[in-house]
């Protein structure tokens, strides 16, 4: 019992210092931007404007069942252009961000651990050594990079999806007037339910990619070891998402 | 010169290599052969600081590897090709971009990485498949890849880790040959790390044998081929104990 306390201990130390070392290595290669420069382009492009369809689907169902369910909630209670309050917020502030980050910590997230993954047990991250890069500068921060500055491009774009397919619901679904939606959008609205989602997207973005960098990076053991590399960056990435979404809360919205 | 000095280097509990030793002479090609597992790749890998020993070092020119800050390692990467096991292509780029990857990091002119790209493929029989993907090559061709890349760098060593594993009596032959030819084309200094005893007798001057973590022979292919030693001979004979 005691040695296996200490054992995952010990593990849990070594995790923490690996992860330390990542950030660290990362850090130091950021002034090599003519290796990451161009790659982060490309990624940009992967991370953000290849994931915007799911993103984007997810967020317009996301506000029609806020606007249905807002009004199953406040008929007969509360004035109904609260619905357009609801609508707001809850995509500004929630679930833009939260869904389109476990979203896309599938998409993204598990795509990166994969190729990463493949790319070190098929020997091309020592490859990229040998021809003296640093996989560093190469392979992760372009991919974070990406994710970070990506992130909440996509959720700023799915909030709006979200906010318009409310108000469309609500339109043609509540007999709400567009007046009446747009009241209750503005009623309680401050930039900081703006910026707010937005910066807790880009740490999302960060989390997402760095974790499936780290666990890409450290894959072993094949094709199997690929695939739970796969899953465990999902895994990872997913609760991570949780605990920043509750931690960013309590620190900045007390 | 590439000397390794006294090596050891332990995974877990298992010790691969326990004080190894052996010394290749500039201008030569030493062949290190060896059971499956015995380390041979793993002696290869400290060459390049893709691993760092746990006692001994790698000497290459006077300078220990184990010692070397980033960017002198980078340095001395920039003088050494490295042939990979299955020759760690990037599948998603082109066999040209493949071949190209290590001289943009040198920071040459795309004018120059051209004229290298085209002579590099052309050395290894491959002219016109530059535009191919590496996922669409067979295994012999991913090698001579693999050999392309590491020979357009124009390096002063070059390292091969199993450069014939895998593939068939003649393409094992078409790739032997290249190594041979590309020796004589650039004078360079090679480590081979094989099994393939026939490629052993073909591409190398000096052949040393990797048995529990040292070295148990090493000699020129004919002292090698004329060996007494019981563990050699059955190696290289391929007899089942």
């Amino acid at each position: 019992m005691i040695d296996r306390i200490g054992r995952r201990t010990v593990g849990l130390i070594q995790a923490v210092g690996r992860w330390g070392q990542f950030m660290a290595d990362m850090v130091r290669a950021l002034p090599d931007v003519t290796t990451w420069g161009r790659l982060a382009l490309v990624q940009m492009r992967r991370v953000g404007v290849d994931s915007l369809p799911v993103a984007l689907f997810i967020a317009a169902f996301t506000g029609v069942v806020l606007a249905l369910q807002a009004s199953y909630t406040f008929t007969g209670t509360v004035p109904l252009y609260f619905v357009g309050t609801l609508v707001g917020k809850t995509m500004m502030l929630e679930l833009g961000p939260v869904l389109a980050g476990l979203a896309l910590a599938g998409r993204v997230g598990a795509s990166m651990a994969a190729e990463l993954g493949t790319m070190k047990v098929t020997e091309q991250v020592d490859a990229l050594e040998t021809l003296a890069y640093d996989p560093q500068s190469f392979l992760v921060v372009p991919r974070v990079l990406a994710g970070t500055v990506m992130f909440p491009i996509v959720v700023a774009l799915a909030v709006f999806v979200g906010i318009m397919t409310g108000w469309m619901t609500s339109l043609w679904l509540l007999n709400l007037s567009t007046p009446e939606f747009v009241k209750g959008l503005r009623q309680f609205y401050q930039f900081k339910d703006t910026w707010f989602g937005l910066f807790k997207s880009a740490t999302f973005g960060f989390t997402i990619t760095t974790v499936g960098c780290v666990v890409g990076l450290s894959t072993r053991g094949g094709a199997e070891g690929v695939g739970r590399s796969t899953t465990r960056a999902v895994v990872y990435s997913a609760v991570a998402i949780l605990v920043l979404d509750a931690f960013w809360a309590a620190v900045l919205l007390r | 010169m590439i000397r390794f000095e006294n090596l050891h280097k332990a995974f877990g509990d298992k010790q691969v290599l326990a004080g190894l030793t052996l010394e290749v002479q500039d201008g030569e090609t030493m062949v290190v052969i060896g059971y499956s597992g015995t380390g041979k790749s793993v002696a290869l890998k400290h060459i390049v600081g893709l691993l760092d020993p746990d006692a001994g070092d790698v000497l290459v020119d006077g300078r220990a590897v184990s010692t070397l800050d980033r960017d002198a390692l980078n340095a001395l990467r920039r003088e050494i090709g490295y042939v990979l096991q299955f020759a760690a292509l990037f599948d998603s780029l082109t066999v040209a971009e493949n071949v190209a990857l290590g001289l943009r990091r040198r920071g040459l002119d795309d004018d120059e990485i051209a004229e290298r790209v085209t002579e590099a493929l052309a050395l290894v029989d491959l002219t016109g498949a530059g535009e191919r993907y590496a996922a669409e090559l067979s295994g012999g061709m991913r090698k001579r890849v693999g050999i392309a890349r590491a020979i357009a760098l124009r390096p002063r060593y070059i390292l091969y880790d199993e450069p014939t594993t895998g593939l068939d009596p003649v393409t094992s032959a078409v790739i032997d040959r290249l190594m041979v030819r590309t020796r004589e084309h650039l004078g360079v200094t090679g480590v081979v790390v094989t099994h393939d005893m026939r490629s052993a007798y073909t591409v190398g001057d000096r052949i040393a044998m990797l048995y529990e973590g040292r070295i148990r022979q090493v000699g020129t292919v004919a002292e090698v081929q004329e060996t007494d030693d019981p563990v050699v001979r059955q190696f290289i004979e391929g007899r089942p104990t």
